[in-house]
This record gives C-alpha cells, sequence and structure tokens, in this order.
C-alpha cells in the first residue's frame, strides 16, 4: 500500500512485489550463467593460455577460499546478516598456523587447533548479534580490525615458510584423472550440502522467512537467534578452514593473508542474484556468480593487470549486482504501470 | 442534492491485476452529506476500489469523476490535494517515526524559520486523540504501536486533513465497541458539515447504524446501489454472496474438560498485572476489553513472544519456561497474533510455505521436506477455509486482506494445538467466511481443544464465549459465564465499572480444584490427538 508521495523512499518500504518471484530468479540464474559462458570464450579465443587444463585448473585451485566461504556467506545473507570479518578471520588462522609450525606443532595439531579458533570467532560475532542485538555490518566491520589486528600480533611482518609437501600436495594437486584441485572438489561436496540445506530443509525454510519478515519468523516458533548464531559460527570454521587451505596453497604464513577477500566473497554472492536485504536467493546462481568472478580475476591475472584493477573490477562488479536487480525491478514495474501510477504492495 | 453532482463518481471502471479481474465495470457516486457503505465478501474487490479513488490504482477503463468532470489522479498526492482523505486497510506507519509526525507526514506545522513546530505538532495531535477519545502519546515512536491503536492514528491522519470525501477501509476492524462509537460521532459530525463519506466493514452492525446508502460488489462486479433503510442484514447478505446463507452459526455444546491452559498471577510491571485464568479443554474463553486494556500483551507473555516479570503459565501439565515461543509450541499452544502484516506472516512468502512455516519438521520425509506433503496440507486448509486464491504458490502479499487472515488461521490451525489463543481471529473477514470460521473454532473445541479468544466484535464474544474474562487497564477486572454475558455487563467490565473482590475470588477457586483434576487432561489429550490418526502421528513427531 502506497503511503503519501513525499515519504515514500524511506521508512516501511513497500517492496516491489513480485506475482511469481521464481521467474525473475531463473532469469537472473541465467544472465549470470549466460555472462559466464561469454567470459569463457572470450578468454578462449582472446588469451592463448587461458583455456588449458592446467590454467582453469589453477584457477579453481586459485579460487578456493573464496568459494568455500561464498557458502556460509550466501546462508548469512539470506537471512538478511553479513560476516565482513571472513578474511580476517582468515589471516588470523593462517599467522597462527605460521606461529604454531614455527613453535615445532605438527599439522595434525595445527589444524584442529585453528578450527577451534575459527568457532571462537565466529561466535563472538553471532553473540555480539544476537544477544547485544547489534547490526552485523557494524559488528563484523569491528572484528575485521580486531583479528586482523591479532593476526599482526600473532606473527608480526614475518612470513613462515617451508611446510611439509605432501600436504602443500593436498592444497595444490588436482583430484587424480580429473582437472579440479582437491580443495574445490571439498567446494563442490560442500556446495551439495549447502543447497539441500538451504532449499529443501527447514533450515533453509527457516532461514528465508528469517531474512524475508523476521518477527514472524519469531512468531512461527522459530528459534531465530540459536539460527544466526550457528550461521556465524559455521562462517568462522569455513574461514579459518581457508586459512589453512591458503597457507598451504601459497606455502607462506602471513598476517596480511586474504587481505580484502571479503569483498570477493560478497560480490560473488550478491553477483549470484541474493537480494541482500535477505529473503531471497538460489544457490545454482550463487555457484555462477563464484564461477564468473573466478574466471574474470583468472583473465586479469593473464593479462598482467595490476592488482589495484583487479579490486577496480571487483567493486565495479559489486555494485553492478547490486544496482542490477533494482533497475530490472524498477523496468519491470514501469511495464506494469505504464502511465506512471504508483503502485501498491498489497490490499 | 440531486442538481448538483457527485462529489467524487466511478463510472463504469476496470481494473485487472495480471489475470485476476478485480474491478469489472464498477460504477459508484458519493453524494455530499451522505455516508455510503460498500460491502463485498472478501477478494470481491473492495480495496482495489479505494485504492483507484485515491490515486493509487489508475483504472485500466472507466473514469473518476470529480464534481462531475472527469479527472485523472497520477498518484496518491494528487488525490489528497483534491481533497480525498483515506484511511487504508492495513495501517502504513512510519515505524521510526513518532505518532505526531506520522499524523502530520509532509505538512507539519512550521515556526517562523522554516523548522518544524513542535510544540503546534504536539497540540494538535493531542486535539486530534481528544476528538477520538483516546489516550495515546503524540511523542512516541510508531514501533510496536497494537494494530488497534494504528489504526487509530491513520484515522486521525485521515481526518486532520479536513477532506470533503474521507474513505475507510475497514477502519473499525481491530476496535472495540467504545472507540468505533467515537470514530462514528467523528463520521456524522463531518456528514453534517457536508462530506461525502464510503466506510467498509465486514460488521453488518455498523453499516446499518452508520450509512444511508450501500453498493455491493461480487467477485469485482457491480450488484447493486440502495438504501438500508427497508433492507434486512440478510438482504445484505444475500447481494454480497449471491446466496442465501446462514450468518449467524449457533455455539455447539459441548462438555467441558479438565483445565488445560492455567495463568496464574501474571505480570509484566507497566503492562499487566496479577492476571490468573484457566481455559479448560473444550472451552471458548473470550478475553474482552477496550482497547489497550493489555489483553494482546497477555497473550504475547503466554506464548513467550514478551517476558513476564511474576507469575506462572501452565500448558496441561508442563510449567513453561516462558520467553519461548517454541517451547510453548511443543507444549501445545498457538497464538494466532493481532498484526499479520508483521507477525503472521512473511509477506513475500508463497502461500503454502507461509503455511507450512509453523510445522517445518512435520513437513520432513527423512531430512529433507517433502514438497508434496507441504503442498496438500496447504490445499486442505485453503479448501477448508474457502480461500480465494490463484495457485498456492502465490505470494500471499497480492491475497485481499480477509484472505491473508485466512492463511494465518490455516497455519496456526493446521498445527494441530491443545490450546489456541487467537489475537482477532475474523478481523477483515466476511460474514460468510465469519460463521465459517466459528464453526469451525466451535467444532474443535467440541473435540477438545481449549480455546482463549482476544476479541473486539461483541456479537462474536457473547456469541461464541462459554465465559467471558474483562480486562481493564492491565487487570482482569470480571468474569462473566455465558448465561449472564450481556452487551451491558461485558462494557461495564470493560469501562471499568465493576468492583474488583468479585474477580479474583472466582480466579482462585478455579485453581484449588486444578490439582486434583490432573488425570482427566491427559485422557482429554488423548482424545484430542485420536481424532484423526494422521495428526496423532504428525503431533507426536512435530513434538518428539
Ligand atoms: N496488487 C495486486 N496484485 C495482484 N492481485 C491483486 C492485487 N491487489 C488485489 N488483488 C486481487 O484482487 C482481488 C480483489 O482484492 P481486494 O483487496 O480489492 O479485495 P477486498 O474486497 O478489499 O477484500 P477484503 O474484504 O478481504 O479486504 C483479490 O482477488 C486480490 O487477490
Ligand atoms: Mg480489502
Amino acid at each position: 500500500m502506497a503511503p503519501e508521495a513525499p515519504a515514500k523512499a524511506s521508512a516501511v518500504r513497500p517492496r516491489v512485489e513480485a506475482p511469481r518471484p521464481l521467474t525473475r530468479f531463473v532469469r537472473w540464474d541465467v544472465i549470470v550463467t549466460a555472462l559466464l559462458i561469454v567470459v569463457f570464450l572470450g578468454g578462449a579465443f582472446g588469451t592463448s593460455d587461458f583455456a588449458t587444463s592446467d590454467n582453469l585448473s589453477f584457477a579453481l585451485d586459485d579460487l578456493s577460499e573464496i568459494a568455500l566461504i561464498a557458502l556460509p556467506m550466501t546462508l548469512l545473507v539470506v537471512a538478511a546478516e553479513v560476516d565482513l570479518s571472513v578474511a580476517s578471520i582468515l589471516g588470523l588462522c593462517s599467522a597462527l598456523f605460521g606461529a604454531l609450525w614455527d613453535a615445532g606443532w605438527a599439522i595434525q595439531m595445527i589444524i584442529p587447533f585453528i578450527l577451534v579458533v575459527g568457532v571462537v570467532a565466529g561466535l563472538i560475532n553471532g553473540l555480539l548479534v544476537t544477544r547485544l542485538g547489534l547490526p552485523s555490518l557494524a559488528v563484523t566491520i569491528g572484528t575485521m580490525t580486531l583479528y586482523r589486528g591479532l593476526a599482526y600480533v600473532v606473527l608480526g611482518t614475518k612470513a613462515v615458510a617451508e611446510f611439509p609437501q605432501n600436504y602443500a600436495d593436498l592444497a595444490t594437486k588436482t583430484v587424480p584423472g580429473t582437472p579440479i584441485p582437491y580443495p574445490f572438489a571439498l567446494f563442490i561436496l560442500l556446495a551439495i550440502v549447502t543447497a539441500i540445506v538451504l532449499h529443501a530443509t527447514g533450515l533453509g525454510r527457516s532461514l528465508f522467512a528469517i531474512g524475508a519478515q523476521e518477527e514472524a519468523a519469531f512468531f512461527a516458533g522459530i528459534r531465530v537467534k540459536r539460527i544466526k548464531l550457528l550461521l556465524f559460527v559455521v562462517s568462522g570454521l569455513v574461514s579459518a578452514f581457508a586459512g589453512a587451505v591458503y597457507t598451504l596453497r601459497y606455502g607462506s604464513a602471513r598476517a596480511d593473508n586474504g587481505l580484502g577477500l571479503e569483498l570477493a566473497v560478497i560480490a560473488s554472492v550478491l553477483l549470484g542474484g541474493v537480494d541482500f536485504d535477505g529473503g531471497k536467493g538460489t544457490l545454482g546462481g550463487v555457484i555462477a556468480g563464484v564461477l564468473l568472478i573466478g574466471l574474470l580475476r583468472n583473465l586479469l591475472m593473464l593479462r598482467d593487470v595490476a592488482t589495484e584493477i583487479q579490486s577496480i573490477v571487483t567493486g565495479l562488479l559489486l555494485i553492478v549486482s547490486v544496482l542490477t536487480p533494482r533497475i530490472a525491478a524498477l523496468v519491470r514495474q514501469a511495464r506494469r504501470h505504464p502511465r506512471g501510477a504508483t503502485p501498491s504492495a498489497s490490499s | 442534492m440531486s442538481e448538483s453532482p457527485p462529489i467524487l463518481a466511478l463510472k463504469d471502471v476496470c481494473k485487472a491485476f495480471g489475470a485476476v479481474r478485480a474491478l469489472q465495470d464498477v460504477s459508484l457516486e458519493l453524494w455530499g452529506g451522505e455516508i455510503h457503505a460498500l460491502a463485498g465478501e472478501n477478494g470481491a474487490g473492495k480495496s482495489t476500489l479505494v485504492k483507484t479513488l485515491a490515486g493509487v490504482h489508475r483504472p485500466d477503463e472507466g473514469q473518476v469523476l470529480l464534481d462531475g468532470r472527469p479527472v485523472e489522479f497520477h498518484g496518491p498526492g494528487d488525490a489528497q490535494q483534491a481533497g480525498v482523505a483515506v484511511i487504508y486497510q492495513e495501517p502504513t506507519l512510519f515505524p521510526d517515526l513518532s505518532v505526531a509526525e506520522n499524523i502530520f507526514m509532509g505538512r507539519q506545522p512550521r515556526s517562523k524559520f522554516g523548522r518544524i513546530d513542535r510544540g503546534a505538532l504536539r497540540a494538535e495531535t493531542a486535539k486530534l486523540f481528544e476528538r477520538l477519545g483516546v489516550a495515546l502519546d503524540p511523542d512516541r515512536p510508531a514501533r510496536g504501536l497494537s494494530i488497534a491503536d494504528q489504526q487509530i492514528v491513520e484515522i486521525a491522519k485521515a481526518i486532520s486533513r479536513d477532506a470533503r470525501v474521507l474513505i475507510m477501509d475497514e477502519p473499525t476492524a481491530a476496535l472495540s465497541g467504545n472507540e468505533v462509537a467515537r470514530l462514528f460521532t467523528v463520521a456524522r459530525t463531518l456528514q453534517d458539515q457536508g462530506c461525502a463519506l464510503l466506510f467498509i466493514s465486514h460488521r453488518l452492525e455498523e453499516i446499518f447504524d452508520l450509512c444511508q446508502r450501500v453498493t455491493t460488489l461480487r467477485d469485482g462486479r457491480y450488484i447493486s446501489t440502495e438504501l438500508l433503510d427497508g433492507l434486512t442484514a440478510d438482504d445484505l447478505v444475500q447481494r454480497m454472496v449471491g446466496r442465501e446463507l446462514d450468518t449467524l452459526y449457533p455455539k455447539q455444546e459441548t462438555t467441558i474438560g479438565a483445565p488445560v491452559l492455567k495463568v496464574s498471577r501474571l505480570t509484566r510491571e507497566g503492562v499487566f498485572t496479577d492476571v490468573s485464568f484457566e481455559v479448560r479443554s473444550g472451552e471458548i474463553v473470550a478475553l474482552a476489553g477496550l482497547v489497550g486494556a493489555g489483553r494482546s500483551e497477555v497473550a504475547r507473555a503466554i506464548f513467550g513472544i514478551d517476558r513476564y516479570d511474576a507469575g506462572s503459565v501452565e500448558v496441561g501439565t508442563v510449567e513453561l519456561s516462558g520467553g519461548s515461543p517454541t517451547t510453548a509450541m511443543s507444549a501445545g499452544l498457538a497464538l494466532v497474533p493481532e498484526d499479520r502484516r508483521q507477525q503472521g506472516l512473511v509477506m513475500e512468502g508463497s502461500i503454502e510455505r507461509n503455511i507450512g512455516l509453523t510445522q517445518l519438521r512435520s513437513l520432513r520425509r527423512g531430512p529433507v521436506i517433502s514438497r508434496k506433503v507441504e503442498r496438500d496440507r496447504a490445499a486442505d486448509w485453503a479448501i477448508r477455509l474457502q480461500l480465494k486464491y490463484g495457485r498456492l504458490s502465490d505470494v500471499v502479499g497480492v491475497l485481499s486482506g480477509g484472505n491473508q487472515q485466512k492463511v494465518v488461521l490455516a497455519k496456526w490451525l493446521s498445527t494441530e494445538p491443545s490450546v489456541l489463543i487467537i489475537d482477532e481471529p475474523t478481523r477483515g473477514i466476511d460474514v460468510g467466511t465469519k460463521s465459517e470460521v466459528h464453526r469451525l473454532l466451535s467444532e474443535l473445541a467440541g473435540q477438545g481443544l481449549a480455546v482463549l479468544m482476544i476479541s473486539s466484535d461483541l456479537p462474536e464474544v457473547l456469541g461464541m464465549a462459554d465465559r467471558v474474562l474483562v480486562m481493564h487497564e492491565g487487570r482482569l477486572t470480571a468474569e462473566i459465564p455465558r448465561d449472564e454475558a450481556t452487551e451491558e455487563t461485558v462494557m461495564a467490565a470493560a469501562t471499568g465499572q465493576t468492583r474488583q473482590e468479585d474477580v479474583s475470588g472466582r480466579a482462585s477457586s478455579g485453581q484449588r480444584s486444578a490439582g486434583s483434576e490432573a488425570t482427566e487432561v491427559t485422557k482429554e489429550d488423548g482424545a484430542l490427538g485420536a481424532r484423526e490418526p494422521r495428526s496423532r502421528q504428525r503431533a507426536q513427531g512435530g513434538r518428539a
């Protein structure tokens, strides 16, 4: 229902109504997938080293951390929350990895330890959001700085290298007979699990309800706070694991590992059609978004584009992916009310 | 009157939303000095008509006439400019602005230097509230207002505009007798001043009380316009429904069992104090009172939405820990909340998903949700409640107000509760379905369900309740058995004219007998579960 014209912009924003919202996302998925194919073909014809099995394996491996973290991030954004501290948790865990290795710990002790650290980091985010009722955007901007700071406390500016070859192989070698690196194979597995959780379980239904109308979800007996806490913990856990992958993949533990990675993660989630306001999105879209970001990064790298330009491209994609659905909605709306009448939310 | 044209009129208007033809060749004339009623079932097109008059929708065909001349409203602003004020069916307040700011949105009184004159704003608002006879703080934010208070703010907003045409889409749906009477006084004053008014309500007695002429719609089509004088309620229903209909559902006699919901000394500071009562299986207990008496707040506390400071809530033999709807639900409690847009429904979710949201566990087959079970269950309830919809995958937001309410009912009834708390069960529901809902509640009570019904609709309270509890300013002030409940006794207690001792004596005597009947409770529970074999399985699965 439309309130008075002057105030329309803010407050009870009448959500643009979509008689069949699914069609919209099918369409968005299709667009991203089409874009993916275009970028791939463009790369294959325009850049000589691109369409080789070696390069594609490398591109996928290079995408491991972004892809892995994008999964819990999707769940968070669907529930209308966000975690900006993921890259800092990755960095903190990478720094711990190096420091503990320096201190003589065995890898099979280090990895469980940093996973626990990731869980604790996620728990802190989650508790701040659910117990104190703070917006996750603000909380995780804070912990993003905090965790990165801790990473420097742990390792300073030095780098630790020379990890055992068998572990490094796990992070870089491909599954025998395929061009798929082990970390990416794990991503495929987890993506299937996440897709089932999001689209076919009660938890998934709850996430969409929380994201779209939190109060109604609470009235329906959904444990809103517990679920959100769980999401932040999973996000911390996966980011910590990505920290281990990152460290082993580059063979170097540093406090500034993965700096700025959270933006690439969020860009791929939004590019995949997940609404930043929550309540809408598909995991299929997110996978397409992740692959698109990966291909673009790889192409830019092959063409020796400076890293600054790469981050500009990521930023532009982020903006485009937020804006496009809005613009599309406006266009649809204009088509439905050709003579410019204000649309109304409902009876 | 016949020489001057109607102030506002519609001529042969059509409006469609995709395949749904909400209005087809509808005409309507609003004359100065007359209160015109618009009647029709849920989804008949009343709100669509209102929004067309208000400039929210543009007619696909036909014209809007202002003083006999065709006009085109390019938005609600144009209509306001032309002197048309509208109270929409669903309040649309800005939650972060104060009540006064909401009322004077976009036209705040200004002081010399163009700054908003807060003093004048507050004084103007207070004057409006005095006229409506309500005690609301102009400075409080709109967030957290009850539905009834939101509606009052909307009414204040509309009458503050000094409009020539006042359109009211179900303004009384959540109001009780007193506020309705005040609103009618205001409406009649405007009528005497020569304004044209349009009034929509599913409470037919209000239409007969207030209006002179009525236009009826059915399935988006114009049926008739006639004087209400000489028309009976049955005539009106016949026009709306297209057939004879028994609107009064006689309450079934039920055997009343042991107490299933026991509330004792429940207190939430500053909201309600020392509230004790019980509801027995098979019994329908109404909670009556004026708007703001704290009825919905008690319901929220029982269900665990809000915490309480003292007292206890027991369902069957389980004492609830408070503060958790989830545990309340697994103890067998269900709450149909008052505010369907915020609390009852996920507006952008589909019909089937909204209905399934309360029973995610029992929809599971293995670890995943079975779409078939989800759809079948939603379809079942859609038929039982005569829901008017296109597809079950449609977004609930596009349903008409009454049909949205039916989805909320379906969502909670399908959890198969042992205690149902229902806040304004028939708010915005048309006559036919209302008696259907009453029949359903009566039938469920007959099967042993305990019902606590909050209602501002007095005929509903008197017709349905075995017992009426009345609240006044946060306290229970009376407990009236069915055969003593009349309009007078209930209203007297609601306005605080009953002595206190009366109640506390009865409530505590009820408690004393509670323990001895504990065995009977389980027996009744068994009976409830046995009503359909499928439902028992589901209930057990859901509560494991
Ligand atoms: N924006 C919309 N998009 C699609 N369909 C709509 C929209 N608004 C209304 N409808 C449909 O138009 C029909 C008429 O709806 P309307 O809200 O006018 O009914 P109503 O008479 O006000 O009913 P109620 O008494 O339940 O409020 C319904 O079938 C409804 O689903
Ligand atoms: Mg309506």
